[in-house]
């Protein structure tokens, strides 16, 4: 069950580093200490550590759902931390934290990205779009209910995002592609199936929009 | 006189709300990202605390120093769980908590600490009933006889004997158990992630005492919980972290927020126990099961050397003769919690495989086994589900189309990847809980109902207001429910299926008890007898003559209105007890990889009265989605050697994503007969077959027992090698 998104998800990268390389090296590292070929994991820790200038909290301006918020974070604290407790954004869940399970999924320059596998640092200058963005009575939120594509509900959000990237970009899909486009996400109560109708519906529609 | 409305359900054919799909009501704030839960609380001035959980198998406490974590910036307090000379029993123990201004802070706090122990003995393998013998690791749970074994087998026309197991699985709560505390002028509010709203002040009161000698009255705690990310059985107590976050918020004078890391959570927070069984089963020619004899064993962590209930053997059914043994494993593991239908789904899976093995020794479709074994159903409470046993498997089987697909098994085809079709049948009970709510009629026709009951994504909710505008006639947008707070009437925890029951029925009580005085005062005003008064579609009708609105009617009450109290269970019909239900799996074996693909899944579920169809169908929804991740790839892996739990995290406890489920069909057996018999509890239910009925799909397809639930790849293709030995 790989990660559809790992070929989708843009890479936001402009500074060098990033969290996701090095929770990829770094995980890729625990899993095969036996084998000698762990140099991904070295290669992003030594970018990361080119990159820091200061391991101490910097001013930095993040645009978030088209408003600019001046913080003072160190340069390790994620996207995903930055939002929750910082700016109380908290439709982004911290489920994983790992870039496995999407309950985290933001829209960074439009493209749905997990928020935990981004620094705050790496969105200056991009454009940050959370759940709370959405219009009360945005399609996909109006799908979700319509087709009971939740119970607990923690997932939701993150879903409710790919779901919105993945429909605006494929109208016209197949079953087969909604599948494979929304498996960057994980459910634990079961509500795949709702989740599925929705985005059939709103394919054959007109996207997410 | 005064009216009188009896107590009862509605005709079927009258009901507006009752049995209809109706979307839930707190739908736009979840998939909004506006819903708040424990893990989203962050009131002004909170901390965020981390801990530091043990890794390795078993240890003793050499040392512990937190003085270093309180001089990192930003830490303002920390707590040790345990003390030098503590045994640590198994992985992800707590040592200590750290609280901080910032997360990052308190993750610094949890390296400052100073923490050494001494590696002790431990024991892990679950499965391993020999070598826990050897370490003597093992407790007898007893052994039992009914009739004579011996010679039934001698006169069985087939026996069979097999080897089955259902590993540890956790439950895996996206959002973690924690909670978010603080103390306002000596009170303690919890926003604590819960399923148990009523019942946690006095698990936080006895808990900090206990724990931390401090003193608060229980009157003095407020537990808050509106949403909860999922708790499955897991999350019914304050728990020492809980305590823990509690005392450190006292200690700081400022709010802690304290959710479990992810590692942590699947060590510490839930397990469900595994099962292992060597089992030998005797029928005669037509395939009626004359004999079984069964020796389990398992863990359910914790080192305390439980397993599967014995009593519980064979599942659903009993035999004329039957022997049955069971033997605990004590293994250094976390401990087990309640998990969706405990433990049905490993009874199952360790008594339908049996069946379907002898079934297929026969050369007969799982089918006709089954259903000419419903006569070895015994006890008053099962027997009466002998017709809805029968009719749900013969739709079950028209849904998946087994008369056309069902093949012998191992007759799966002649290619690598190989098809197959098995089935699997359940029993769950889901009465009602004790429980208690308010109903408010107000003078401006608004309608409330109050409980301290929680939605863990169930619908709960939406149930009630469903019922009170039933009740009342009235559209559900004039319905407030307000729950989620343990200043309301104390009702229920949400475990085994018992809320909807538990609240639908105090609902109703209280409803038509609050609707008898309304008519009350309309028939006095209106000069018409009350118990000549019906409201519907918003008016109070005499017959069919339309006396006033609702809202009329309403205005009649003066400031106070009417408010009325509901409690439950009662015996007057409202609810009852006991489902049945049956699964049919299609599946696709690529004998190559090992890999599993679910063509089709179908499920057919009683439930009594069906208060909101919609929801009702993601239940078994969601039942039959977590079925195939704990039947084909989730597990505990805890590691021999070190004794640790190797895939704590989200990438290598593999749970199934939105294309790994293939089609599911449900549908819900609810002829009149059902709807007579009142509401019944519906989550656990459709969690239980699914292992059994996947694992027969699978021998069926291949001709071969895949023993262990999971069935990875690698179990599969070791199970082929096996036999091909």
């Amino acid at each position: 069950m790989r990660d559809p998104h790992e070929e989708t998800i843009s890479q936001v990268n402009g500074s060098g580093f990033n969290r996701r390389d090095f929770l990829r090296g770094s995980g890729a590292a625990v899993a095969v200490t036996a084998l000698a070929t762990s140099d991904r994991g070295a290669t992003a820790q030594d970018a990361a550590k080119k990159n820091v200038v200061s391991a101490k909290a910097q001013d930095v301006t993040l645009n978030v759902n088209g408003k600019d918020h001046k913080l003072s974070l160190e340069p390790r604290v994620t996207l995903l931390d930055t939002l929750r407790d910082d700016l109380d954004l908290t439709g982004c869940k911290d489920v994983c934290d790992t870039t496995n399970c999407g309950a985290c999924t933001v829209l960074i320059d439009g493209k749905p990205t997990y928020a935990c596998s981004r620094l705050a640092h790496e969105c200056v200058g991009k454009k940050v779009t959370t759940i709370e963005s959405l219009a009360a009575n945005d399609p996909v939120v109006a799908g979700f209910v319509k087709h009971d594509a939740q119970q607990c509900g923690f997932c939701t959000p993150g879903f409710v995002m790919a779901t919105k990237a993945f429909c605006d970009k494929n109208p016209g899909a197949t079953l087969a592609q909604v599948r494979n486009g929304l498996g960057g996400n994980i459910c634990r109560c079961g509500t795949y199936v709702g989740i599925t109708a929705c985005a059939m519906e709103l394919v054959t529609k007109k996207g997410g929009k | 006189m005064a009216t009188e409305l009896k107590v009862a359900w509605g005709p079927r054919k009258d009901n507006v709300y009752l049995g209809k799909e109706i979307t839930r009501l707190d739908g736009v704030e979840k998939a909004s990202g506006a819903a708040k839960y424990a893990a989203d609380a962050n009131p002004k001035g909170c901390l965020f605390a981390k801990v530091l959980s043990f890794k390795g198998g078993a240890g003793k406490v050499k040392s512990l120093d937190l003085s270093e974590a309180l001089k990192v910036p930003g830490v303002k307090a920390v707590h040790a769980f345990v003390k030098e000379g503590d045994e640590l029993q198994w992985d992800g123990t707590l040592v200590a908590a750290v609280a901080a201004e910032r997360q990052e802070q308190a993750e610094d706090g949890v390296r400052a600490i100073k923490f050494a122990f001494d590696a002790m003995e431990h024991f892990v393998d679950e499965d391993d009933l020999k070598g826990a013998e050897a370490a003597k690791r093992t407790k007898d749970l007893g052994n039992n006889t009914k009739g004579d074994v011996e010679a039934a087998l001698k006169t069985a026309a087939v026996v069979h004997k097999g080897s089955y197991g259902i590993a540890t699985i956790s439950h895996m709560c996206l959002e973690t158990h924690g909670s978010c505390t603080r103390w306002e002028d000596g009170k303690l509010i919890v926003n604590h992630s819960t399923q148990n709203v009523s019942g946690t002040p006095a698990n936080f009161v006895s808990e900090l005492q206990k724990q931390h000698n401090i003193s608060v009255d229980v009157a003095d705690v407020t537990v808050l919980c509106q949403f909860v990310g999922g708790g499955f059985g897991s999350k019914f107590g304050a728990d020492d972290w809980g305590a823990a976050a509690a005392k450190m918020s006292k200690e700081a004078g400022r709010p802690v927020r304290l959710m479990l890391d992810r590692a942590t959570e699947l060590k510490i927070a839930g397990t469900r126990p595994s099962g292992f069984a060597d089992v030998t089963i005797a029928a005669d020619k037509d395939g009626k099961i004359v004999a079984w004899d069964s020796h389990h064993w398992g863990t359910n962590g914790g080192m305390k050397g439980g397993t599967l209930n014995l009593a519980q053997f064979p599942y659903v059914f009993d035999f004329e003769n039957r022997n049955r043994k069971a033997t605990g494993l004590i293994t250094n593991s976390g401990p087990d919690r309640a998990w969706r239908a405990p433990p049905h789904p490993q009874l199952c899976a360790l008594t339908d495989t049996a069946i379907d093995d002898i079934a297929a020794k026969l050369g007969k479709s799982a089918v006709d086994v089954f259903l000419a074994n419903l006569e070895n159903i015994t006890g008053p409470a099962l027997e009466k589900l002998i017709p809805t046993y029968t009719a749900e498997i013969k739709r079950a089987a028209e849904l998946i189309g087994w008369s056309k697909k069902w093949h012998p098994h191992g007759k799966g085809g002649d290619g690598d990847v190989k098809r197959g079709l098995g089935m699997a049948m359940h029993t769950w009970g889901g009465s009602a809980h004790a429980g208690t709510c308010t109903v408010r009629i107000n003078p401006d026709g608004s309608v409330e109902s109050l409980s301290g009951t929680q939605d863990i994504g169930t619908g709960t909710r939406t149930a009630i207001a469903m019922v009170l505008a039933e009740t009342f006639g009235i559209t559900l947008d004039a319905v407030k429910v307000r729950y989620g707070s343990s200043v309301y009437p104390r009702s229920g925890p949400s475990g085994g299926s018992t809320t909807i029951g538990g609240v639908s029925g105090p609902n109703r009580r209280a409803a038509i008890a609050a609707l008898g005085k309304l008519f009350d005062v309309v028939a006095e005003k209106h000069k018409v007898k009350g118990n000549d008064l019906t409201a519907k579609g918003g008016k109070i009708w005499s017959g069919t003559k339309e006396i006033c609105t609702w809202k009329a009617a309403c205005g009649l009450l003066g400031m106070m209105g009417i408010e009325t109290t509901g409690e439950g269970p009662k015996d007057d019909g409202l609810t009852s007890v006991q489902v049945g239900g049956v699964q049919m799996a299609d599946v696709s074996v690529d004998t190559k990889t090992g890999i599993i693909r679910m063509n089709q899944f179908v499920a057919v579920q009683d439930c009594g009265l069906i208060v909101d169809l919609l929801t009702a169908k993601s239940q078994v929804y969601g039942g039959l989605i977590m079925g195939i991740a704990y039947s084909l790839t989730e597990e505990q892996i805890l590691d021999n050697k070190t004794g640790r739990y190797i895939n704590a995290d989200m990438e290598n406890y593999k749970l199934p994503r939105i294309g790994d489920i293939g089609e599911l069909i449900v549908e819900m057996y609810q002829p009149d007969s059902e709807y007579e018999r009142g509401v019944i509890g519906l989550g656990e239910p459709p969690v239980i077959s699914c292992g059994a009925a996947i694992s027969n799909a699978v021998a069926n397809a291949t001709g071969v027992r895949v023993p262990t639930i999971p069935l990875t790849p690698k179990r599969v293709l070791d199970a082929l090698k096996a036999a091909k030995a």
